[in-house]
């Protein structure tokens, strides 16, 4: 298992969660690793566990919407691993809110970590990539980019735009030998999603309505990220791959659940 | 060629049009990946050479997949050669022109019983075993063209293909209860005999420069994607239909770049 070796990672939004579960896979299969977070005191605390188990970790605090921060996690990552293979953006702000009720402040917030985010960070890691020949980015989107749900119309309207980001900069990052593509993971165990699937009710109600009879975990993700950004899928960018246990397939309610007749 | 030799270690696949293209790269890589493969295609010699290249733990066998007598003899056979069935693999298609009016009922029922009826009767003679041994992985084989997208002139490929899109998706709802995942590889254009029979190598090179990663896509690299679909790796993918086709699908029709070409053309 050394598919990284030699191979430099930055992964936006990297302290916790499916960033973090990504780090620690590729931290295991040999690569150099840079974590840009806004959130200090989670930063620390997973570059210790990581350097803990002998990875080299470099840690940078800052807003991924901020030309400026993103500027310096990428010079920092080059400047201490001379250069930067793969790029993870997995930084994303929810808020579950009414869209009536939806303050504009929040609203650009959203705007400006999920998708200027990715822009910035896609531009300025892409740059570094180009220049070396080549690269490949992995770009969180979500189920939410094509299936919509009560009360979180900024966070799908975002995730929906990452996925037509990750189509159209693929054209453009072709020439260059760079691949992007988007995994979408369905519910997944995190703190995102903790207050439904730990709810003692609901938890297991809408389990009901994933096939595979069990939440993601954040490795089921990480897994897939490696794959995405390895040389096994050397053929594939602009493509996003859902990652749900089967929740989005629509089959919540089957023929027999309705009691018609004539159905077995 | 494998990052990660033994992810496949103690499974028992069956890959169906191994003998030549994107079946035979598929079960090669299976078996590096430590896998026993058996080696099904139309063709017995082809299915052998397959066999016999792996040289491992491999058997060949001539399996037409749209023989309901014959697909349930292959199941059968990975039983008694390998003990049991984990993966399974329908890379057997076969192309076809012509649009409704060109396409006659019986070119029309060979595509559908080769492409769409050879993968349901595959699932169907392989899901009982693997549900027994509490779980497995399927593999489909759809297409860049069919998996959404329509191209002009090949209406009983492209209905076989997005059927088969459909079809890996109702599997995996339906059995993801009995711990087996089901999803489709939608290969772009690649480079197999299937499409050296239709084009000439330079037409080859000219669709590879048509397609945003500017080069046709090796069988191999399909083989790398189907061998993540069958691993553990992808333990919480199901009902994924994977396009693996060098953005092929990420781009419409004529983009305005191409358009600004023509104009200075014309």
């Amino acid at each position: 298992m050394s598919r990284f070796d030699g191979k430099t990672v930055l992964v936006v939004g990297g302290a916790q969660g499916m960033g973090l579960a990504c780090a620690e896979r590729f931290g295991a299969e040999g690569a150099g690793l840079a974590l840009f977070d806004i959130e200090d005191a989670a930063l620390a605390a997973a570059a210790a566990g990581l350097r803990e188990r002998g990875r080299a970790v470099e840690t940078i605090s800052g807003d991924v919407s901020q030309a400026a921060d993103v500027e310096s996690a990428v010079a920092r990552a080059v400047e201490r691993f001379g250069g930067i293979d793969v790029l993870v953006h997995a930084a994303a702000v929810v808020e579950l809110t009414p869209l009536l009720d939806f303050p504009e402040s929040l609203w650009r917030r959203i705007v400006d970590v999920n998708l200027t985010g990715l822009f910035l960070a896609t531009k300025t890691a892409g740059r570094v990539m180009a220049a070396r020949g080549g690269g490949s980015i992995v770009v969180f989107a979500s189920t939410n980019a094509f299936f919509a749900e009560e009360s979180n119309v900024p966070y799908s309207a975002t995730k929906g735009g990452i996925v037509m980001f990750v189509r159209n900069a693929a054209m453009d990052l072709a020439r260059h030998g760079i691949r992007i593509n988007a995994v979408d993971p369905g519910i997944i165990d995190t703190r995102l999603s903790a207050a439904l699937v730990h709810d003692p009710v609901a938890g297991p109600e809408y389990l009901k309505r994933i096939p595979a009879g069990r939440y993601g975990t954040a490795d089921d993700i990480a897994k897939v990220v490696l794959f995405l950004a390895s040389d096994d899928a050397a053929y594939m960018t602009g493509e996003d791959v859902i990652v749900d246990g089967g929740l989005t397939l629509g089959a919540t309610l089957g023929i027999e659940d309705l009691g018609l007749e004539g159905a077995e | 060629m494998t990052d990660s030799p033994g992810r496949l270690a103690g499974k028992v696949a069956i890959v169906t049009g191994a003998g030549s293209g994107i079946g035979r790269a598929a079960a090669i890589r299976f078996a590096a990946e430590g896998a026993r493969v058996l080696v099904a295609d139309i063709a017995a010699d082809r299915a052998g050479a397959v066999a016999a290249e792996i040289g491992g733990p491999a058997a060949a066998m001539a399996v037409d997949v749209s023989d309901p007598a014959q697909v349930e003899a292959m199941a059968a056979r990975a039983g008694s050669e390998f003990g049991g069935i984990d993966i399974l693999m329908t890379a057997a298609g076969v192309l076809s022109f012509g649009s409704v009016t060109e396409t006659d009922p019986q070119a029309w029922n060979r595509v559908i019983g080769i492409n769409l009826t050879g993968t349901f009767l595959a699932s169907r003679a392989v899901i009982p075993a693997m549900a027994r041994r509490g779980g497995g992985a399927i593999v489909t084989v759809s297409s860049s063209t069919g998996a959404h997208d329509a191209s002009p002139g090949n209406v009983a490929y492209v209905a076989s293909k997005g059927g088969v899109a459909m079809l890996t998706k109702a599997m995996a709802v339906d059995h993801a209860p009995q711990g087996i995942r089901v999803n489709a590889i939608a290969p772009g254009p690649t480079a197999t005999p299937m499409l050296g029979s239709v084009m000439t190598e330079d037409e080859m090179r000219r669709f590879g420069e048509a397609m945003p990663i500017g080069r046709l896509a090796e069988p191999a690299e399909l083989a790398a994607a189907a061998a993540f679909l069958a691993s553990d790796d992808a333990s919480y993918v199901t009902g994924a239909v994977f396009a693996v086709d060098g953005g092929q699908t990420a781009k419409v029709g004529m983009t305005l770049a191409d358009l600004g070409t023509i104009a200075r053309q014309a």
